[in-house]
């Protein structure tokens, strides 16, 4: 008697459907409308194209851009590097014609999805382990591989913090009102392992251990201090070059001794179908214009190339 | 597998579901019975979580939480730390998360008692309140279970807003969820699969519960 207690059995259900049919026959006249339309008003211009794009659409677009190596690149990227490769693309996209799109991710989490077949045609890691497990597993075009960068650890505080790193280093990490230390997962991100050797180099693991928050990628890590909810994060030096990071808080660079250097490798993913475009990008990345673009951001010049 | 999250992913589901049986009685009663021309549009509110993406909620949970937000500070002046990163901070994100999943089923088995059962209780004498515990109450006993396991069970396998304001701390804020996601990302896939394979066993397990109980497979309590 009870069973039709959860779901009426009249009236609502049935209303119900009909509403939801409603809907699914609005959305197909729509969908349909939108495909017919986006013809007509040009490719690029409708927005509906963005929802329903034609495979065609971009290689109409590659055609008009001016400049040789003309396309589309999707570069895959460490999350450290969200604004330095950004601006660096900017540059490239106005000497090629080309057009870049940046994914972002934890370099653990972007080799998975290289791994599973995801369509990048560059992949920028914040350390030279994933790559090389990529180039191992045949992944990447061989010899594509090269140390593009070497990132720094920086502890990145709220603007009214009363930490004095200058004086005390780390250390002032253990002052009782930091309650909270956001550090990128050290399992899979390259900042996370530094950050664990810097507090492990300073003596304080153990003691800081139950402070840590652990973000996904350094972005998020840092975006923990920035919503106000920890006092400290251990992040890349890069980030704090973001527009209006200065408004936000202050940072101190970790002494790059206290943990093995960041080298940071990129390669040309092998299933990608641009390599010519891709090889184009990483030369002008390595070209003066591109490094001088990385060294705003923070990032050193790698010692020794491969 | 990893044992302690388990564990913590079970309380945290038995912390939310009881909270959300308290909170979600006279909420649904309001929802079922009101005469309030507009309640509709708190029935909507009620049922955001169902359509909204759970970053969108992490994402104002962890701002109301930080020190920008009055609501932080006074959290924070109050106890000493925020809310965020801490398990209390994920039961608040829960609640509003599975909130429809313990609302829905109470109103629609208050909607399905027969309004004269209420009028008797009413012309005999008997107050609101104890109309509600000793009429209303009884017979939605199957619809309150429903309701406890459904958020019970969507609790258990809550993912986006652990991710957002959780912090990934071991024994504190690390689901098995959470755990899954950190094996796969670590490219542990053996160790993804038992945990997944847990997750899922008891998430179906939980359903058929439900389900089961709703088709009255079951012999009931002799209260229900």
């Amino acid at each position: 008697m009870r069973s039709s207690q959860v779901l009426p059995e009249n009236g609502p259900p049935r209303r119900a459907r009909r509403a939801l049919l409603s809907a699914a026959v609005l959305l197909l006249a729509w969908s349909a409308g939108g495909r017919s339309r986006a013809g007509y008003w040009g490719a690029g211009t409708a927005p509906l194209q963005a929802f329903f794009p034609t495979p065609g659409a971009g290689a109409a677009r590659q055609a008009t851009a001016k400049g040789a190596p003309a396309g589309e690149l999707t570069i895959s990227a460490a999350a450290d590097l969200q604004f330095a490769l950004r601006a660096v693309a900017e540059g490239f996209e106005r000497k090629s014609g080309a057009r870049v799109r940046l994914v972002l991710g934890s370099s653990g989490n972007l080799t998975e999805q290289i791994e599973h077949g995801a369509p990048y045609d560059l992949f920028f890691s914040a350390d030279v382990e994933h790559p090389e497990r990529l180039e191992r597993e045949g992944l990447i075009v061989a010899d594509s591989l090269f140390v593009y960068a070497e990132g720094h650890l920086v502890v990145f505080v709220p603007k009214g913090s009363p930490l004095d790193f200058g004086k005390q280093g780390l250390a002032a990490l253990a002052e009782a009102s930091v309650r909270k230390i956001a550090i990128a997962n050290p399992r899979f991100a390259p900042y996370g392992r530094a950050a664990v050797e810097a507090l492990e180099h300073a003596g304080l693991y153990p003691k800081l251990e139950p402070r840590l928050v652990l973000g996904e990628d350094v972005s998020q890590t840092t975006q923990f201090v920035v919503s106000g909810n920890a006092q400290a994060a251990l992040t890349a030096e890069s980030l704090m070059f973001a527009p209006g990071a200065q408004d936000r808080g202050r940072y101190w660079v970790v002494p790059p001794a206290d943990y093995r250097p960041l080298a940071q490798a990129a390669a040309i993913v092998a299933r990608s179908g641009k390599q010519p475009l891709a090889r184009a990008f990483l030369a002008y990345l390595e070209a003066p214009a591109g490094q001088a673009v990385l060294a705003r951001y923070g990032f050193a010049r790698p010692e020794a190339r491969r | 597998m990893n044992w302690e999250a388990l564990a913590l992913t079970l309380r945290l589901s038995l912390f939310t579901a009881a909270a959300l049986l308290v909170l979600g009685l006279p909420l649904a009663y309001w929802i079922a019975f009101s005469q309030r021309r507009w309640k509709f549009v708190l029935q909507a509110a009620t049922s955001l979580p169902l359509v909204m993406p759970p970053t969108v909620l992490g994402f104002y949970l962890l701002v109301a939480f930080g020190s920008s937000s009055p609501l932080g500070r006074l959290w924070t002046a109050w106890t000493g730390h925020t809310l965020a990163f801490t398990f209390a901070g994920l039961v608040v994100g829960s609640i509003l998360y599975s909130l429809p999943f313990a609302v829905q089923p109470l109103v629609n088995s208050f909607l399905a008692i027969d309004p004269k059962l209420i009028d008797a209780s009413r012309v005999l004498g008997a107050s609101r309140l104890a109309t509600f515990f000793r009429v209303i109450l009884p017979l939605s006993a199957s619809g309150a279970a429903t309701a406890v396991a459904l958020s019970f069970a969507h609790t258990f396998g809550e993912f986006g807003v652990v991710l957002m304001v959780g912090g990934d701390i071991p024994g504190v804020t690390r689901t098995v969820s959470i755990g899954v996601f950190d094996l796969v990302e670590a490219g542990n896939y053996a160790a993804a699969n038992t945990t997944s394979l847990v997750l899922l066993g008891v998430s179906f397990a939980i359903l058929v519960m439900v389900y089961g109980w709703n088709r009255g497979a079951w012999p009931r309590a002799p209260w229900a």
